[in-house]
C-alpha cells in the first residue's frame, strides 16, 4: 500500500469517527460543576407559608430530589406528572425550588398541574439558583443521604431518563447505607 | 443655543445612566472598567453564544448584578471568575483555562499547523527541479548524440532557416 492512499483514508476515517461522536452529544446541555459536591446551602421561605423556612438541612439523612420549576416555564407542566410518578415509584421526596416566580402564580400552578413536592422553597430573586448553577428551568438534582449532589437532569425529564437513569440511581442510593 | 444642546446632552447622559441599571451605579471609573471587562469575558448560559454583557436574558442580568456587587465588595477578577466557575463550570469563561480537559482545544490547532507544515515541506522538496549546477553539461556527449542523429540535425537546420 502506498502512503498517499493510506494517509487520506486514515484522516477520513478519523474525521467520520469524530463527527459521528459529535452527533451523539448535546453540547447545549452543560454538565453540572456541582456533581459529587455538597448541595449549596440555602435558607428560603416556603411557598405554603412565607414565615416558615426550609434549609439545606431538609436534604440531610435521606435521598431526595430537588426540582427547579416556575409557573412561567412551559416544559415544567409536562414534567410535573413525571416528577409525581418518580416520587410514587421510589418513595423519594421531591423538594421544589420555585425559581424567579410570583407566589400567587406558583400557588395557582400547583392546583392546576398537581403538586408532587413535599415542600416548595421560594427563590424569588434567583440567588439560590445561581448557587446551584441553574441555567434554565426545569432542572432536577439527585441528592444523596449525605446531602451530596449525585446526578442532574437539565430540561424536562423524559420517560427514558426517568426509567433508565433517575429511578435506578435513586434506588441504588436508597439501598446504599 | 449652546445652552440648549448642553441641556439635551445632560438629559441623554441621565437617560443612559438610568438605563444601565442600578448595578453599575456607585462604581469608581476603575471599578466600572473592570465590570465591563469581566462581563464581556463571561458567557451567558441561556443564549450560549453571547457574553453576559450583551445578553438580555434575565439570568445574564442577575449575573451582571452579581459581578457588580462582588466588585464593589472588593473581590478580585480572579475570585469572581472562580465563584462562577464553581457554580457553572469552566464553560462560563470565554477564555477557558489550560487543563486536562482543554489541552486538545489549546494545542490542537498548533499540532495541525505542524502537520500541515511537514506535509508542505515534504511536497516542496519532492517537486524542486534538479539544480542546474548539479551536474555539468557534458558537451562532448551531447555532440556525440547529435552526430549520431544526422536527420535531426538537418531538420533543425531547416527549421532555423524558416524562422529567419
Amino acid at each position: 500500500m502506498r502512503w498517499p492512499v493510506v494517509i487520506p483514508g486514515l484522516v477520513l476515517i478519523g474525521l467520520v469517527a469524530m463527527l459521528g461522536y459529535g452527533l451523539t452529544r448535546q453540547p447545549s446541555i452543560l454538565p453540572s460543576a456541582l456533581l459529587d459536591r455538597p448541595a449549596p446551602a440555602f435558607n428560603l421561605p416556603t411557598l405554603a407559608n412565607p414565615d416558615r423556612h426550609v434549609t439545606t438541612q431538609a436534604l440531610q439523612g435521606q435521598v431526595s430530589l430537588v426540582n427547579v420549576w416556575a409557573s412561567w416555564c412551559v416544559a415544567c407542566r409536562a414534567e410535573s406528572s413525571r416528577v409525581a410518578e418518580i416520587t410514587q415509584r421510589t418513595g423519594v421526596p421531591v423538594i421544589g425550588l420555585n425559581y424567579k416566580d410570583k407566589r400567587p402564580d406558583a400557588t395557582r400552578w400547583l392546583t392546576v398541574f398537581g403538586n408532587p413536592f413535599s415542600v416548595v422553597a421560594v427563590d424569588a430573586s434567583g440567588r439560590v439558583g445561581i448557587d446551584w448553577g441553574v441555567a434554565g428551568v426545569p432542572e432536577t438534582f439527585v441528592v444523596d443521604r449525605q446531602g451530596v449532589i449525585r446526578y442532574k437532569v437539565v430540561g424536562a425529564i423524559t420517560e427514558q431518563q426517568m426509567n433508565q437513569r433517575l429511578i435506578p440511581i435513586l434506588n441504588k442510593l436508597k439501598s446504599a447505607s | 443655543m449652546p445652552r440648549f444642546w448642553l441641556y439635551l446632552l445632560g438629559l441623554c447622559v441621565l437617560a443612559a445612566l438610568s438605563a444601565s441599571g442600578a448595578t453599575a451605579r456607585d462604581m469608581s471609573d476603575a471599578q466600572l472598567l473592570r465590570y465591563h471587562n469581566l462581563t464581556a469575558q463571561l458567557r451567558c448560559l441561556i443564549c450560549q453564544n453571547r457574553s453576559i454583557a450583551e445578553s438580555d436574558a434575565p439570568l445574564a442580568a442577575d449575573l451582571r448584578a452579581l459581578v457588580a456587587t462582588q466588585i464593589k465588595a472588593g473581590r478580585s477578577d480572579r475570585e469572581i471568575k472562580q465563584y462562577l466557575v464553581d457554580r457553572y463550570g469552566a464553560w462560563v469563561l470565554y477564555d477557558p483555562p489550560f487543563n486536562y480537559a482543554t489541552w486538545l482545544l489549546w494545542l490542537g490547532p498548533f499540532v495541525l499547523l505542524l502537520i500541515a507544515l511537514a506535509i508542505a515541506l515534504n511536497m516542496l522538496r519532492k517537486r524542486r527541479p534538479r539544480s542546474p549546477h548539479g551536474r555539468p553539461l557534458d558537451r562532448a556527449r551531447l555532440a556525440a548524440v547529435l552526430d549520431e542523429n544526422p536527420d535531426e540535425r538537418t531538420r533543425q537546420a531547416a527549421r532555423d532557416r524558416d524562422a529567419q
